[in-house]
């Protein structure tokens, strides 16, 4: 079908669902479509994220909760932004005497971590600024000046 | 029975299900990750809360139940427009029925980065105690 989004009407839920699902593929793989072969989502996965788009840039939130900021990674490559570290089990002095303890739940990760969220064409990955708080690591990748929304002047031919 | 290892001491549960909760809270909570152990001392547990500032969160301790709950703000634009989200709710929910022999006057809560920190000590008469056994 050609344009099919010219066919739907604004209040279509099952085409803004489709779109959403179109975009999660694009981003990071799908549950049925075909993924960027270096960024394949996965449910679940520590740490989970959130994309949202605005007219000026792409915001990444990364639900990385109880790690030193200083042990984030954060690179782009070849339009993929990588997120990647550690998580260390405890803090500090309760582990020490591990052996005097039962534990009866372990449900957080531990462990060493990297997620990919492959970039759309529009993003300045010379200008991404990340910032962590209360454990939400914000990453904001200006798109280009040139593919922002612009409005275009009609002049009248008289 | 790993879902069932934590019910020696403190049992996960379930908000609870009357009728005016049930009217009051009808968007799905997060529920999050949580570690939680023991030593002679009491039970300290780890909760997983990114997004959450400390004034947000809302501890509470009904009888012997202990709920934690809070918001969870990214403080994003309004102009962002999701587009792929794994955390597809606004707030935590977790309740655990605490045992007899814990304080629930003492319990103490830090919250760092995102993760919450809560240590509930034992009564004094709940705590082993060695006996000394006296040479006649």
């Amino acid at each position: 079908m050609l344009y099919p989004s010219m066919l739907r009407t604004s209040g279509d839920w099952f085409a803004d669902f489709e779109q959403l699902y179109d975009r999660m593929d694009e981003l990071l793989g799908g549950r049925s479509g075909t993924s960027s072969i270096r960024a394949v989502g996965r449910a679940g996965a520590f740490p989970a994220l959130n994309v949202g788009s605005s007219a000026d840039a792409v915001e990444i939130y990364a639900f990385a909760p109880g790690i030193d900021p200083k042990s984030i990674d954060v690179s782009v490559e070849k339009g993929l932004l990588a997120i990647s570290g550690e998580r260390q089990a405890r803090d500090g002095k309760a582990g020490e005497k591990s052996e005097e303890r039962t534990a009866y739940a372990s449900e957080r990760f531990v462990g060493r971590f990297r997620r990919v969220v492959a970039l759309s064409e529009d993003a300045d990955p010379g200008r991404v600024e990340a910032t962590y708080r209360n454990g939400v690591l914000k990453i904001v990748v200006p798109k280009r000046e040139s593919s922002k929304p612009r409005q275009i002047q009609i002049s009248s031919g008289s | 029975m790993q879902a069932q290892s934590n019910s020696t001491a403190m049992q996960a549960q379930q908000p609870p299900r009357n009728v005016q909760n049930a009217n009051a809270r009808t968007a799905p909570a997060l529920l999050p990750p949580v570690d939680i152990f023991e030593d002679d001392g009491g039970i300290t547990l780890l909760a997983d809360l990114p997004g959450v500032g400390r004034e947000d969160l809302a501890i509470g301790v009904d009888g012997r139940n202990l709920t934690i709950e809070a918001p969870l703000k990214l403080g994003e634009a309004d102009s962002l427009t999701p587009v792929y989200a794994e955390v597809r709710a606004n707030h935590f929910r977790r309740s655990f029925e605490l045992s007899g022999d814990l304080d629930t006057a003492k319990i103490d809560a830090g919250l760092r980065d995102g993760v919450l920190t809560l240590h509930i000590p034992k009564l004094e008469q709940a705590k082993p105690r060695r006996i000394d056994v006296r040479v006649e």
